[in-house]
């Protein structure tokens, strides 16, 4: 196996996206952006009984300058989106969104003239988490689909 | 309650002219004032040993256009007295073509938010307010969400997206 017989049986060889990837998905640390009912759900999921850090992503920072998962947790209205916005801008890259629940994937029932009809408005989303309010479990799901989504990028891509 | 139809009694002696109507229900005392009064009804209610009214617990508007023929809109004021245990319903109807009312915020801080609140949803103009601004929905928002001929499924038109774009360049 190419070099690796060189050196013996003392040092392993591996690509830098790998390492990269694999210290960024296991160790995220989550934005919690609770809106409303969904948050409570998020809260349970870090709690122990769901314990999201069986997932490395317990750290809920609440800067979005020492985060790098936003989790968007309920209805966005347009007196927030404002704030959205910014605190998704002050994240530091790489970065990435769960749009939580059906308020913040699509507007859920609220098709008025106070709610974003979707966070995607406003700012890139990478999971759409479905559900009134989703269960921790759908929670975890999302986040393992960021995992995924992570371990496919490359540092080149940057 | 024999005690709020005294009040009721006190107000309209006080101010014969400003009680237009009055109806106890379930003994809650409801007083309709006519719209030109209600700076000196609320001062008196307010500081009448009597009434003592110190607490607005509630402000709102109501738009009555599609309720009635009135085509009104009316501010109803909820007070409590903290002293006496007590509380009065006043109702102010003033026509939706000219939806303006004396503030009360000399008399109840409280009121100042409340108003705020009844101009951004009804436009209801309170005359003498310190501060009448938008309180609930965005900078740039046009028209009054909770009026009637407001349309169900309102849209704000695009300008309003530029209240969240503002951070992107």
């Amino acid at each position: 196996m190419g070099i690796e017989t060189l050196f013996g049986d003392c040092i392993l060889t591996t690509t830098l996206d790998k390492v990269v990837n694999w210290s960024r998905k296991n160790a995220l640390w989550p934005m919690p952006f609770g809106l409303a009912c969904c948050a409570i759900e998020m809260m349970a999921a870090v709690a122990p009984r769901y314990d999201l850090a069986r997932f490395g992503a317990e750290v809920f920072r609440f800067s979005p300058r020492q985060s790098d998962l936003m989790i968007v947790a309920g209805t966005v209205t347009y007196k927030m989106a404002a704030v959205t916005k910014k605190i998704y801008d002050q994240m530091p890259e790489p970065k990435w969104v769960i749009a939580m629940g059906a308020c913040a994937s699509s507007g859920g029932i609220f098709d008025t003239y106070a709610t974003v009809q979707g966070v995607d408005e406003i700012i890139p989303v990478d999971v759409f988490l479905p559900g009134c309010p989703p269960r921790p479990e759908a929670l975890i799901h999302a986040v393992m689909e960021i995992q995924k989504k992570i371990d496919k990028e490359s540092v080149l891509d940057e | 309650m024999a005690e709020m139809s005294a009040i009721g009694k006190k107000l309209k002696e006080t101010f014969p002219d400003a009680v237009t109507g009055m109806k106890t229900f379930r003994g809650e005392l409801t007083v309709s004032i006519n719209k030109d009064y209600i700076g000196k009804v609320a001062e008196f209610l307010c500081n009448d040993d009597e009434s003592d009214f110190g607490y607005l617990s509630d402000l709102c508007g109501v738009d009555k256009s599609r309720l009635d023929n009135s085509n009104a809109f009316e501010v109803v004021y909820h007070l409590y007295s903290l002293r006496h245990n007590h509380r009065v319903r006043l109702k102010v109807e003033i026509p939706a073509s000219n939806p303006s009312i004396k503030t009360v915020t000399n008399v109840w801080k409280t009121a100042d938010w409340h108003e705020r609140e009844a101009y951004d949803m009804f436009g209801i103009i309170f005359e003498g307010h310190p501060n009448l601004e938008r309180i609930l929905t965005p900078e740039g928002f046009e028209g009054y969400p909770l009026r009637k001929d407001y349309p169900l499924k309102g849209r704000q038109p695009a300008s309003l997206r530029e209240v969240y774009r503002k951070g992107e360049e």
